[in-house]
């Protein structure tokens, strides 16, 4: 291969280098006006009036909108349309979207926010999942499960309690995962405007632009195809910009009132405010083991503080209990889930969506195993290694799995078996694991479409175009649409144009979300370049007399593999084909495998394949004050095989870098002012500064391993990296902790606070930890029974309802991400 | 409406005149009224470094800078770093070895280290972590970006005295593009 | 993007004019020299001056001279600062205080001045006009309670500047100059405990100038507690100087701890305690325990207050350690993320 696998200039590079990308905010057109939204200011009530008259008659102002505007839920998944643009008669958490002005500039347009008077009728509030359980009434919401849980879940595949009493050992721990936030840089932006002929555009830093594009023909009630959503650049993204958001309908709707572009760019309280990030999660583990190590059954229970609104909680719901069996063996597994209202911004998708808080547990309490059956945490785990080409006891179909090669890679680079439990007090090594998907298997809406479309248009000049829905978010998704074509062409990457999220010009593709966008678009990428190779190496066959299938494509040329010397240039071989088939365009898309599970949740948690990585982190911790310090981080990713591998070192090392700050500092934390004088419930602190995340300071050295194995299931073998490795990072720094001073801290962000607690408990001559409790008793509904594979299951639960063949309308309520 | 003020500076060697709203930050005149939109915000409060610009040979943020302190001063900018048609040494080992993600944060990034490679040619890894902490970024775990300041530190040919005249000299990093 | 206010901008060229400007001019007009706190708050509506003046075009407020000690005009950037010297030689604790100031370019663009009078920090307080209206405003802008302690009769937001401690701890004095004079204070007489009015300046005085007296055969240090290894201001900051004899006896002390009240706190009782000791172990534990002892941060700042007190004590313990000359280096790094030497 030329092209894949060695390094090189991503295509966007210069753009970016040199300032010119252009992001959504940097969308400046003639007569352009700016939005401002009012947000309100309480936590939870009922809009009892909106008057916003004098805001109207303030000079500069051309508009105001109000929730009467916006009378059409919208929402990211179908089950979950509980969102409108403006609050129409309620509001449910400080920053909830109340009205927006639209005036000459933003500074007008601030200045007019004050002048509209909102009349509120103050609501119970909830801050916490536990209160949200203990009361009914008032409902957050007038759907859901039962009073203010939004989503509760429980399943089981095989016997769990008899896989217990089997066990040698059954060890139950509770672990905590508090809230984080994305924090990309750029701020979310949109511009919407009408195009000449009357039609509707937006720029928007979304991940999204099929989502929005639905549903924003849905909210506004036009048709879709008169309206056009292009995916700017975004910068930075996380999951921070998958769903439909307020300021992109608002902006929407009043470009369409006022035909003029109309611009909204968030300031970065507001940022906090849209959030859909890590969900707090409280959870409870329940693993019976063997003396030699292997797991008998998992029960996982989780509790989700899902924050005001649906957004992608249903599928997170599920997430927290999806991913554990596909990295080590389980025979039985039990998941019980439940996500709750409260008033706070909304929960959903942020890098690693659901997984991680899990993860966390999962990994902390296998090294506490390891401990009590005196097995080193890498043997223990090298013991159990899921199998490749497996189906777990959920129904998750296994590709090729490079976890046991990860664990070596990495405890051989960190020279493991010399330090764990080696290295003198206040220092430490910590290792965890992990997996994530490839792409969700099913779409976030119920149809039998691809998930990815890539369009070829060919031009006679050499040069390709390449469309495709894909958004940029960083990740290079633009290099790996060219970059396929390319190889695939024998062509020079920068004789390919990438023209990527544009629900106008180019083919759907699902989104920048789940890590699906390599794999699917790449395959779609090399279906299309094939399919546009194969006529070319028709025509150049019949000119030069060479059988089709001994053509190479490469270095601009096709040319017989027999004699190189006798070709064609690429941009001939172009011409001859147009001349033998007229235009060359060609098409590819991409429909992941049908999964397997059969059941009612079954589809979240499958994928074409999974990634797995393996992580040691060592830590310094000062017993004194509990400071902790990483200095170094190992880690070892299976990632199928490298496309462009600076790019993949890069999600990697990000990936290290986002989840230490989860495990270290970065906390979305609300504040409850004293109930007997005020009924304020805020975001602790919703700014750069007082959000801690992590600067060049405070980042170690991370030395990363690539683990290549080609999977048949990604294009040239890839599989994800953009979330994977962020996984066992939290959990490899609780460990080292433990391994440095001889305290659990069973909950991010791991603090020196925390630690000294922890301490002074061990002194005290109570439990080595810090950490929750306990888990609530909820309510769990009838349990899904679902036999794993090996007892005979066919992927139904055996006490569900018939599902309907036809309409499938189970799956649309399972929605996945 | 208050009227505009009007200034006269120097942004990226060319001489300006511009007009704009006074309460205006260099940031925001850069962007909105010169159309310089390379220079980003994350914040505009001075906690994410996204706006850094160089101003009389000082990196400073942008968007705490004044308008109406910048006549008769002289600003560099992204756009201002590449010189004769060439990417500055430092766009091109940003481009060429993954230290430019989702972009956003590059070329407050770009602008600190190219102040940091003209105050001092040859710094050291722990010098470059402190030169560039005034700046977030979310994407790369900063490391790549580390070694890309210290690629276009390693020149092939003998450099002049002051980075900024080594624009021309060889590519640190082979590229393809 | 957030916006300031609309306001009027004028530019003395000397700092009699500046002078002359601020006792002509009404009670909400403020000086700006590097804008790097200022200008934030009035983004948040913290501030709203309808005049600023600015000191940028004041050519005298930027010149450092040497003399009897060192004199540093108040429009002296942090960054300039830290190039000089002098300080770098003499006066350890202002050099390292001023090196974890914020970021790297908000020290190109900050001053000693600005740090000098820097505004109160609190959570409840430093926070958006929005937000600061979903908890109905505090004392310090708008409001009238003190949400940090209710109870409170005066607002409890902190003194968060790192050079604060450092120059007490050096025995600093500063220079005032109105249209009517100039006068000079103890950096100390300065401030007030009091998160409102937290400067003794008056409203028509300028801090023009920062002096350091000789210190032959003083050691300083500063110590910075803060989660990031930039950015952030402090949630504690610890400054101590001592004279040493030849052969190791204290002559002399101060420890000043910053972040912890709406002023500097001077430990003089801890420091008192050390005059006539040798820095043995012990004598340095009982310092730190006296300096923690009076200590009573709040919760209005980043890390638990009860935690941020319980550390005091490892702070004193590691200015006097390095003042004693031990290897500090790698707490340093550990701490600051930096050397700091």
């Amino acid at each position: 291969m030329n092209i894949i696998g060695k390094p090189r200039r991503r295509v966007d590079a210069r753009a970016k280098v040199t300032g010119q990308t252009k992001f959504a905010d940097d969308i400046m057109l003639p007569r352009m006006l700016h939005c401002k939204l009012l947000r309100s200011s309480v936590p939870h009530a009922r809009v009892v009036r909106v008057d916003a008259s004098r805001a109207v008659a303030h000079p500069g102002v051309h508009l105001v909108l109000t929730g009467r505007d916006f009378p059409i839920p919208y929402g990211i998944l179908p089950v979950s349309q509980d969102e409108h643009a403006l609050a129409t008669d309620r509001v449910r958490f400080v920053g909830d979207p109340v009205a927006a002005v639209i005036a000459r500039d933003e500074l007008t347009a601030f200045e007019a926010l004050d002048l509209i008077d909102v009349e509120y009728e103050p609501l119970r509030t909830f801050a916490d999942p536990l209160e949200s359980l203990a009361h009914d009434e008032p409902r957050v919401h007038e759907y859901g499960d039962a009073g203010n849980i939004h989503k509760i879940v429980s399943l089981a595949f095989g016997d769990v309690d008899a896989a217990f009493a089997r066990a040698d050992h059954v060890f139950e721990d509770t672990f905590f995962y508090q809230g984080n936030t994305h924090l990309p840089i750029e701020q979310h932006a949109a511009v919407a405007a009408l195009d000449p002929d009357g039609k509707l555009v937006l720029w928007s830093s979304t991940q999204t632009p099929h989502y929005v594009h639905r549903a924003l023909a849905k909210t506004l009630a036009l048709p879709a195809a008169h309206i056009r959503v292009i995916a700017t650049p975004n910068g930075g993204g996380f999951g921070g910009k998958s769903d439909p958001f307020h300021h992109e309908v608002v902006v929407c709707k009043a470009a369409v009132l006022l035909d003029r572009p109309v611009k909204i760019c968030l300031n970065r309280e507001e940022v906090f405010y849209c959030h859909r990030g890590r969900h707090p999660v409280l959870m409870h583990f329940k693993t019976g083991v063997r003396n030699d190590g292997s797991i008998t059954g998992l029960q996982v229970r989780t509790l989700l503080d899902g924050g005001a609104y649906g957004s992608y909680g249903v599928a997170s719901t599920f997430y927290t209990g999806a991913l554990q069996t596909v990295t080590y063996q389980i025979p039985a597994y039990r998941f019980q889930g439940c996500r709750v209202f409260t008033n706070k911004p909304p929960c959903g998708p942020k890098r690693g969506h659901g997984t991680p808080q899990s993860r966390f547990g999962q990994e902390i309490q296998l090294d506490k195993i390891a401990e009590r059956l005196a097995i080193d945490p890498a043997d223990l785990r090298l013991r159990i290694v899921e199998q490749p080409d497996t189906l777990t006891a959920n129904y998750l179909r296994i590709g090729t799995i490079g976890l046991a090669e990860c664990i070596r890679r990495v405890t051989d680079a960190a020279d493991w078996r010399a330090r764990f439990r080696r290295l003198p007090m206040g220092q430490g090594v910590g290792l965890a694991c992990s997996s994530y998907l490839s792409g969700a298997g099913l779409p976030i809406y119920w149809n039998d479409m691809p998930h990815s479309g890539v369009q070829l248009k060919l031009d006679r000049s050499g040069g390709v175009t390449a469309f495709c829905g894909a958004t940029e978010i960083g990740q290079g998704s633009d290099d790996v649409l060219v970059g396929c074509v390319a190889e695939v062409l024998g062509i020079d990457p920068m004789d390919v144009r990438a023209v990527t999220g544009d629900t106008d010009l180019t083919p759907v593709d699902l989104g920048s979300y789940s890590s699906r966008v390599t794999l699917m678009m790449g395959n779609a990428a090399i279906q299309a370049a094939e399919r546009a190779r194969d006529r070319l190496a028709e025509a150049v066959s019949k000119k030069l007399g060479v059988p089709a299938e001994r053509l190479v494509f490469a270095e601009r040329r096709v040319f017989d593999a027999e004699h190189p010397d006798t070709g064609v240039a690429f941009s001939e071989a172009v011409c001859l084909a147009e001349a033998m088939f007229g235009t060359i365009g060609t098409t590819g898309s991409y429909t992941p495998p049908r999964s397997a599970a059969r059941f009612k949740g079954g589809g979240v948690g499958p994928s074409p394949t999974y990634s797995y990585s393996a992580a040691i982190v060592e830590v310094h911790v000062d017993a004194q004050t509990g400071w902790i310090d990483v200095p170094r981080v190992w880690i070892a990713h299976d990632i199928g095989r490298a496309l462009n591998p600076p790019l993949v070192r890069g999600q990697v090392e990000g990936s290290v870098y986002m989840a230490l700050g989860e495990a270290l500092m970065e906390e979305q934390t609300f504040r409850r002012l004293p109930p007997r004088l005020s009924n304020a419930l805020v975001h602790k602190y919703p700014s750069m500064l007082e959000y801690k995340s992590p600067t060049s300071l405070d980042m170690p050295e991370v030395f990363t391993e690539l683990v290549e194995h080609p999977d048949p299931r990604g294009p040239f073998g890839a599989k994800e990296v953009g979330q994977g490795p962020l996984l066992p990072v939290m959990p490899a720094v609780a460990n080292a902790v433990y391994d440095a001073i001889g305290v659990r801290i069973d909950e991010v962000p791991i603090t020196p606070d925390k630690i000294l607690k922890a301490l002074d408990a061990k002194a005290a001559g109570k439990p080595a930890r810090f950490g929750p409790s306990g888990f609530p008793d909820i309510a769990w509904p009838e349990t899904l029974q679902v036999p794993p594979p090996w007892e005979g299951g066919d992927g139904h639960a055996i006490n569900e309802r018939e599902r309907k063949s036809a309409g499938r309308t189970p799956a649309t309520k399972v929605v996945p991400s | 409406m208050t009227p505009h003020v009007h200034i006269r500076l120097t942004v990226n060697d060319e001489a300006i005149d511009v007009a704009f709203a006074p309460y205006k930050t260099l940031l925001e005149v850069l962007r909105e009224d010169l159309n310089l939109c390379g220079t980003k915000h994350g914040c505009e409060l001075g906690e994410c470094g996204a706006c850094a610009v160089i101003l009389d040979d000082q990196p400073v943020l942008s968007c705490l800078v004044l308008g109406v302190e910048c006549s008769e001063r002289r600003v560099t900018t992204v756009e201002g770093l590449a010189t004769d048609g060439r990417l500055h040494p430092l766009q091109q080992t940003f481009a060429d070895l993954g230290a430019a993600q989702c972009g956003y944060c590059t070329p407050g990034f770009l602008v600190m280290a190219k102040a940091l490679l003209d105050e001092h040619p040859h710094p050291t890894r722990d010098q470059i972590r402190e030169a560039l902490s005034g700046n977030l970024c979310r994407c790369t775990g900063y490391q790549q970006i580390f070694e890309a300041v210290e690629a276009a530190i390693v020149q092939p040919v003998t450099r002049p005295a002051r980075a900024t005249a080594s624009t021309a000299s060889a590519r640190p990093v082979k590229a393809r593009s | 993007m957030m916006r300031l206010p609309s306001f009027r901008y004028r530019a003395p060229r000397t700092v009699r004019e500046a002078a002359e400007m601020l006792a002509d001019t009404s009670a909400d007009t403020m000086l700006v020299a590097g804008g790097t706190d200022l200008l934030p708050n009035m983004k948040r509506r913290q501030q709203v001056p309808a005049t600023l003046i600015g000191l940028r075009n004041v050519a005298e407020l930027r010149g450092i001279s040497n003399g009897e000690g060192l004199t540093v005009g108040a429009a002296v950037t942090l960054a300039a600062l830290l190039r000089n010297t002098d300080v770098r030689a003499g006066y350890t604790a202002l050099w390292q205080a001023a090196a974890q100031v914020a970021t790297p370019p908000l020290r190109n663009m900050g001053t000693i001045g600005g740090n000098l009078c820097l505004d109160t920090r609190c959570n409840y307080y430093d926070q958006n006009y929005e937000w600061r209206k979903a908890i109905d405003f505090c004392m310090k802008k708008d409001g009238a309670i003190c949400w940090v302690a209710p109870s409170s009769s005066r607002c409890l937001a902190v003194s968060s500047a790192d050079t604060v401690p450092a120059l007490l701890a050096l025995g600093a004095t500063i220079t005032l100059t109105s249209a009517d004079g100039i006068r000079q204070i103890p950096v100390a007489s300065l401030y007030r405990n009091d998160g409102i009015d937290y400067l003794t300046r008056a409203p028509e005085e300028i801090v023009t100038a920062v002096h350091l007296p000789r210190l032959d055969g003083w050691r300083s240090a500063y110590w910075k507690l803060r989660r990031r290894g930039a950015f952030d201001f402090p949630v504690l900051g610890v400054a101590a100087a001592a004279r040493l004899t030849a052969d190791g006896l204290v002559e002399s002390a101060r420890i000043v701890l910053g972040a912890i009240a709406s002023s500097p706190l001077d430990a003089q009782s801890a420091a008192g305690g050390l005059v006539g000791q040798r820095l043995t172990d012990d004598v340095i534990a009982r310092a730190a325990d006296d300096a923690a002892q009076p200590a009573r941060p709040m919760d209005n700042t980043d890390f638990t207050l009860h935690w941020r007190k319980r550390v005091i004590r490892d702070f004193v313990n590691y200015a006097l350690r390095e003042i004693r000359g031990d290897d500090m280096r790698d707490v340093r790094r550990r701490v600051a993320r930096q050397m700091l030497m």
